[in-house]
């Protein structure tokens, strides 16, 4: 019997022993060895790309990819995507610098680009009245944000862990609330009021970004930009990473207290760390406020802050390649749920996948899907007999797969309501499956299969937005319980 | 004078759902040290559990039992179902977690909060819908004292917010529940030596912590605010401010905290300004926190790393 079947639920029992007892940090750094090896089936597959694919030919293999992608595409709505994309990976590497390197929890880093934005509309719109040339606005926008981000990092320097991260979080919603609230500013001296920022109506007809003449009219030219500026920031951060200044933040983030007395400078490096992170996320607030020709402050807010630090983390924290990937997992795979098509495709993917992973062997597998299927011809049957009203096919079915599960699976007639129950319900018996015996396991697995594939049908496909907001909470979540450090990082013992 | 006095009522009544939210987060964080980021998101299911029970007594302009009763229910199970909610949340979220890296709490902490926020969508849809309090209690009720007025809805919310910490107060001190909590959180390795089951006092600090803010949303949909699934956020950071202010991990702290936040929210909005009243509010947090990292009646934590 291998050394990692078995024990799952006896490890289950002893890491809840060890909670128990509470002295956790002595066990865990006595099991660190046994973490680290190489873990056998789907869990291991990360670590096994990690270890066998050199770096650098990841980096040229995407780098080939991303250039063909700008060469050969000419659908405008995939190159937004690709600027998007290109975006969310300055601001992941920002962010890297900040949390992944440094360790200092900012979660008001999404302002700085906020600012970024906000900065650039207010220099090239009717807003102010006043279209800048390019280079001045950039850069003073750089320059601004980094003076920004030196006077947030300031706090840095007294305040520790979670303290640092409620200010900064603080600075966020200010940046929020200031800019939310300067549409109508009054001075005693004056009767008019003044408006900056259009409040939430935000800053429409903004120029596009304009160099030695040449106007970036066309999507494709912020996308060139943006794959340069990511190419040198990679190169950049990666050496920095590898100099004294790296190596020092590194230290920081693992022990301030003992890198202090190594004689490493703990204050500048932070701020350092600061500064460069809010430099990058205001230059990539000035490019998006100038591709997108229109700022909204609410997108600035959490919502986006949790996207850029669940791409951080699902990435592996301290990671540029991880910072890759979670961006493309963060901003290209809500545009793939969109499309209901691909979306079914995906869903149905990621269950078969989850099933083969929870099955463990194929004769399980299979008993799964044929009871999957088996009670979805059931269900259809029981409810035919108390016949309660079906959607018809043709109002129902959003792409071919529907097409072909609408012969299996029971679609009622008010969705919304059966629906929702589905949802409840699913819960309740995902919660209940992770805390039950092996044997109520297999007998609930095929149900909640089945629950999960009727409310993604029946619900779930057309509501997008929501969708991705729940996997992306749910994804957060089990990351955090399952591999805390992300799928490219590096596991390591924390000193507290 | 009776403008100050007025704004000063409101500014306690706004103080006093404050500081329930905020000993939420006060309680959690004394004893497991963790930000529960998805507090917010526990006191907007309460909002929307108060407002169920509402619908199914019969609805604001028809209610089935007395109004008095009927209000007294909306609390019982909203307070109750927030606290199964939390006690849920602490099994399956937290509880994982609680040997892991520092951020680890952190990050699942916004996991649930969206994961929360985006059911509340999926089951309730987006429509704001509100308690319409006017209409069972009337507005004329409660009393005025020299030009301030006090509508009875304002009072009644005052009173119980009042009550409730009272009642917190008195659980922590002197329920055996309450002491192991106050032990955990002092040292939790000693409290485990003692032979305190941290499971159960884990479970019940949750259960409390949510059921407070379950209390505070039905309060503020009493107060005539709108119940929508996005209504978690602003309170929770205002909640979180208040505690953070009080000095995080102190009762008595998050209770002055969420009066003194209430009341100078509403100066502010009186005396200054309306549009940046909640400037206001977050800056003087980043103030507080900057001359006095531990808050007016934290204790100084002894920081190794």
């Amino acid at each position: 019997m291998s050394e990692n079947r078995v024990p799952e639920e006896i490890q289950e029992n002893a890491a809840h022993e060890a909670a128990k007892l509470g002295i956790g940090t002595d066990e865990w750094v006595a099991q660190h060895e046994e973490r680290t090896a190489r873990k056998k089936g789907l869990k291991g597959v990360p670590q096994f790309i990690d270890e066998s694919i050199p770096a650098w030919a990841r980096w040229v293999v995407l780098l080939a990819a991303a250039f063909a992608f700008g060469a050969f595409v000419d659908n405008q709505y995939l190159l937004r995507i690709g600027v998007n994309l290109g975006l969310f990976v300055m601001l992941s590497y920002g962010l890297n610098i900040v949390m992944g390197y440094a360790g200092l929890l900012d979660l008001g880093y999404v302002a700085f680009y906020g600012i970024g934005a906000y900065g650039y509309a207010l220099m090239s719109s009717e807003q102010l009245g006043h279209h800048w040339s390019t280079w001045l606005s950039v850069l003073i926008i750089i320059i601004g944000t980094a003076l920004l981000g030196y006077i947030v990092s300031l706090p840095a320097r007294r305040l520790f862990g979670d303290y640092l991260a409620i200010v900064t979080l603080f600075f966020g919603q200010v940046f929020v609330q200031l800019v939310l609230a300067s549409d109508n500013i009054t001075f005693p001296w004056a009767d008019d009021y003044v408006d900056i920022t259009a409040g939430a109506n935000g800053i429409p007809g903004i120029d596009p970004f304009s160099f030695f003449g040449h106007k970036f009219l066309n999507i494709r030219d912020y996308y060139w930009l943006l794959l340069v500026l990511v190419a040198l920031l990679t190169i950049t951060i990666s050496r920095i990473n590898r100099t004294r200044i790296g190596r020092a933040w590194r230290t920081i983030r693992e022990d301030a207290l003992a890198a202090e007395s190594m004689g490493v400078m703990v204050n500048r490096l932070k701020t350092m760390a600061f500064v460069t992170g809010a430099a990058i996320a205001g230059l990539a607030g000035a490019i998006f406020a100038a591709m997108q020709s229109a700022v909204f402050v609410s997108g600035f807010d959490m919502p986006l802050m949790t996207m850029i630090y669940a791409a951080v983390i699902l990435g592996g924290s301290g990671s540029l390649a991880g910072a890759v990937m979670g961006a493309i997992v963060m901003s290209v795979l809500p545009e793939v749920l969109r499309v209901t098509n691909y979306s079914e495709i995906l869903f149905l993917a990621v269950l078969v996948l989850t099933l083969a992973a929870v099955g463990k062997s194929v004769k399980r597998f299979t008993i799964n899907i044929v009871s999957i299927a088996l009670i979805g011809f059931a269900v259809k049957i029981l409810l035919g007999f108390a016949s309660i009203k079906i959607t018809p096919t043709e109002e129902w079915v959003v792409g071919p797969v529907s097409r072909a599960l609408s012969h299996w699976m029971y679609v009622p007639l008010d969705r919304v309501l059966w629906g929702n129950c589905a949802f409840v319900i699913l819960i309740v018996l995902i919660a209940y499956f992770t805390t039950t015996t092996p044997r109520i396991k297999t007998i609930l697995l095929p149900i909640i299969g089945y629950l999960g594939i009727f409310l993604w049908e029946v619900r779930l496909v057309t509501d997008v937005n929501t969708t991705r907001q729940l996997l992306i909470g749910a994804m957060l979540v089990v990351l955090m319980i399952t591999r805390p450090q992300g799928f490219l990082g590096k596991p390591r013992v924390e000193v507290l | 004078m009776s403008y100050l006095g007025q704004q000063l009522v409101n500014g306690l009544t706004l103080g006093g759902v404050y500081a329930l939210i905020a000993l939420g987060y006060t309680l959690v964080y004394g004893v497991l040290q963790i930000l529960n980021f998805a507090h917010g998101d526990v006191y907007m299911v309460g909002a929307f559990i108060g407002f169920f029970v509402m619908v199914g007594l019969g609805g604001p302009l028809a209610p089935s039992v007395p109004v008095a009763i009927m209000v007294l229910i909306m609390f019982l199970v909203a307070m109750l179902g927030t606290g199964l909610l939390g006690i849920v949340i602490e099994r399956f979220a937290y509880r994982p977690l609680r040997n892991s890296t520092r951020i680890a709490p952190l990050i699942s902490a916004l996991g649930v909060s969206i994961l929360l926020q985006n059911a509340a969508l999926l089951l309730f849809s987006a429509n704001i819908r509100t308690y319409d309090t006017s209409s069972y209690i009337p507005s004329t009720l409660g009393f005025s004292f020299a030009d301030i007025t006090i509508d009875g809805v304002r009072l009644f919310v005052l009173v119980l917010s009042i009550a409730l910490m009272f009642g917190l107060a008195r659980w922590v001190n002197t329920t055996q529940v309450g002491r192991a909590m106050r032990a955990i959180a002092y040292d939790r390795d000693a409290a485990v030596m003692m032979g305190i089951d941290v499971d159960k006092v884990i479970r019940w600090t949750f259960f409390v912590s949510a059921a407070l803010a379950g209390a505070a949303g039905v309060m503020n949909g009493l107060l005539l605010r709108g119940v929508s699934n996005g209504m978690g956020l602003v309170p929770g950071l205002k909640g979180f401010t208040a505690a953070v202010i009080g000095g995080i991990g102190s009762i008595p702290g998050a209770m002055l905290g969420g009066l003194l936040l209430g009341v100078v929210e509403s100066l502010a909005q009186g005396y200054l300004s309306t549009n940046f009243s909640d400037t206001i509010t977050f800056a003087l947090l980043i103030v507080v926190m900057l001359l006095k990292p531990n808050g007016l009646l934290g204790k100084r934590a002894i920081v190794k790393a």
